[in-house]
């Protein structure tokens, strides 16, 4: 019996939210249990949510990368320049890739090598590859991509399940295995608590850094190509402020910003919530701009509730001594 | 390094400052030779038309930065006053401006008040609350405007001439008033931030925090007025930004948090708290503004090159401000020992990350 924690209850009551939001949802529109709609849920939301797994790792870590939603623009718009400029599309891929990749070795080195904050490497990254995108494309809008291309975002690869889907499932649970049942994973989890403890039990904290750093650009690269192949055309400005719903997929998720707690677990419930609420105001008419208020308010209360849970315990055994 | 031991009035903010304006010459310098008859008297004056909403905000951030926390919501706090005091002075054109900038500062104040409880009573960290504030207030004007438009015409003549309006004339260069207000603001914050108590408190909470709690800072009260004071300005700046541009609609002001955090750190203030200087993120406001201004006129780049350079330029300024700071920073606590008084330039944390190699 493993014991009871703080990340337990949290993952119990993020449980809890979820099945009342579908219960909600479910008895205010008739569509929103079908199938269709459920998987429609990921299909349009699957950039971000691969994102916010691999953002678990670097907040675990102690650090932040703001910079995820520019480097998925900088990837699609990668992809767009060099699909216009003739390369063969599976190699424009690859660039937009490795490109993505790059960027996030290079954000990686600089804060591993001069210990800079993260936020403010990757606020650069954040100015600075939206920057690199527009350069590429200028405010021209890139289409016409092949058509097995377009259909990745589009078509169901396993019965009714969307390539989507099958990408998060898997990636999830990889990732929850490589967080809490590696070497690497508890190592990610001792720098995040203490670097300098973590440092001198012989962790190379640089080298993870910088691997996160790197594997953090690597998805949003992915998620940027997956994003091209949905909406079928790429622009400069595409997931603009898409941090928002990332950051807060990962701390509702019971996360700490400051480092060295969290489960996967949470994460993939925060995100079931996430992307529920979104879809649940959706069907009830709500604007995108009024759900992107209550994401920003419910990043706020997230934070502050487990704030209030931590001190209680606290409380009571003050009292009691 | 064998240099002469500096006199301790050269402290480091003042070298960050000194070449910064280098850097600003510089810049001039070579897009004097890009651009054809670049050296104006319209450019200044467009210059300083146009900085004085990007040094509003770089100086409010900097308020903030130095305590350790961060406002990502400036942005949108601009474009709420912006929007709700163009409402007021369409409706009410008699009204006195004082009226409206003290509306505008206000509202500033209040969204300011607003984050400042949750980081400070709320214990919630500011660049979560300041996202999620970031997009709530952006939400609310959206549904607030209902995708109506200020528009300049309905605007009283004051509040659409006022960035024109012109103090002192030297040649074909004009002293604009809204610069020379901003200016005088500046300089008083920037003398307060230095000398007075409370500007002091200030850097040593960014210091250390739990430090200066300990001494007994009411620090929950001065982080709290640190970010009322931020969104004052915002406010201020939201003003400014409706007498610039006359028109506004629901996406005024979006992105100027990332211009203000821009110019805080390109002018040398750390985002670790307890070390910056007003002046600096002024002189960043410029950088930006000049390069903002300059590069549309290049024929051999285009505006779409902003984002990129100034993403270089932060990154440039935070590993000179390492490499600068690794070099001078023992010498100068040394000096600064013998005094008991709080110094700035006492490192945040004795960086224990500058070594960090694999083992």
């Amino acid at each position: 019996m493993p014991e009871w924690t703080r990340e337990r209850t949290w993952e119990l009551l993020l449980a809890v939210i979820l099945v009342g939001t579908v219960v909600y949802n479910a008895s205010r529109s008739p569509v929103y249990l079908d199938v269709d709609n459920f998987v429609n849920l990921f299909r349009l939301s699957i950039e971000k949510v691969i994102v916010a797994v691999i953002m678990t790792f670097v907040i675990v870590n102690g650090e932040i990368d703001l910079s995820v939603a520019s480097v998925m623009a900088f990837s699609a718009c990668v992809l767009g320049a060099a699909y216009e400029a003739g390369v063969p599309f599976p190699l424009a891929i690859v660039l937009a890739l490795v490109a993505s990749a790059a960027a996030g070795f290079l954000q990686g080195q600089v804060i591993a090598r001069t210990g800079i904050s993260s936020l403010v490497v990757t606020l650069a990254g954040l100015i600075g590859f939206r920057g690199a995108a527009r350069i590429l494309l200028e405010d021209r809008s890139v289409g016409a991509f092949p058509e097995w291309f377009t259909d990745l975002g589009r078509e169901d690869l396993l019965g009714p399940l969307p390539f989507a889907l099958v990408l998060f499932l898997v990636f999830v649970v990889v990732a929850g295995v490589v967080l809490h049942r590696t070497a690497f994973g508890r190592g990610v989890f001792v720098i995040g608590d203490n670097a300098d403890v973590a440092r001198y039990s012989g962790i190379a904290v640089a080298r993870t850094k910088v691997v996160l750093f790197t594997t953090s650009a690597l998805v949003a690269g992915v998620a940027g190509v997956l994003f091209a192949a949905r909406l079928g055309s790429v622009r400069a400005n595409i997931a603009e402020g898409f941090e928002l719903d990332i950051i807060t997929m990962v701390l509702l998720g019971g996360v700490s910003i400051f480092g060295g707690s969290g489960t996967m677990l949470g994460v993939a419930l925060a995100i079931g919530i996430v992307l529920n609420l979104r879809n649940g105001l959706g069907l009830a008419n709500v604007e995108a701009n009024t759900q992107t208020g209550v994401i920003g308010a419910l990043l706020i209360v997230s934070v502050l509730v487990q704030n209030l849970l931590d001190r209680l315990p606290l409380r009571r055994r003050e009292a009691e001594a | 390094m064998s240099t002469p031991a500096a006199p301790l009035w050269i402290r480091p903010e003042r070298i960050k400052e000194l070449s910064l304006v280098g850097v600003i010459a510089v810049a001039l310098v070579i897009f004097g030779f890009l651009v054809d008859d670049y050296y104006s008297g319209q450019f200044f004056n467009r210059i300083t038309t146009s900085v004085v909403i990007t040094a509003v905000l770089a100086v409010a951030q900097t308020m903030v930065v130095v305590t350790r926390n961060i406002d990502l919501s400036v942005g949108s706090i601009v474009g709420v006053s912006a929007y709700l005091t163009g409402q007021y002075a369409a409706a009410h054109p008699d009204a006195s401006p004082v009226l409206a900038v003290g509306l505008a500062l206000g509202i500033g104040a209040l969204l300011g008040a607003v984050n400042g409880l949750l980081v400070a009573y709320g214990r919630v960290p500011a660049i979560i609350v300041t996202l999620g504030t970031l997009a709530i207030y952006r939400s609310w004007l959206v549904s607030h405007a209902e995708a109506r438009t200020i528009t300049a015409d309905s605007l009283p003549s004051w509040v659409v001439d006022l960035p024109t309006r012109t103090v002192v004339s030297v040649g074909s260069l004009d002293v604009r008033a809204v610069f020379f207000v901003v200016v005088v603001i500046v300089a008083l914050l920037a003398a307060g931030m230095q000398r007075l108590r409370w500007g002091r408190r200030l850097y040593a909470i960014g210091s250390n925090p739990e430090a200066a709690a300990q001494a007994g800072l009411p620090t929950r009260r001065l982080v709290f007025g640190a970010f009322v004071a931020c969104g004052a300005l915002s406010g201020l700046a939201g003003f400014l930004f409706l007498a610039r541009f006359g028109t506004i609609t629901v996406v005024a002001g979006q992105g100027l948090e990332l211009d203000s955090v821009a110019a805080a750190v390109v002018g040398g203030v750390s985002v670790l708290g307890g070390s910056g200087t007003l002046v600096g993120a002024l002189l960043g406001a410029v950088l930006i503004d000049v390069l903002d201004q300059s590069l549309v006129r290049v024929p051999q780049v285009s505006e779409f090159w902003r984002n990129a350079i100034l993403g270089a330029l932060i990154l440039a300024a935070v590993i000179a401000d390492v490499a600068i700071g690794r070099r001078f920073r023992r010498r100068w606590s040394a000096e600064a020992r013998p005094h008991t008084k709080v110094t700035e330039d006492e490192p945040a944390d004795p960086a224990p990350a500058l070594e960090a190699s694999d083992a």
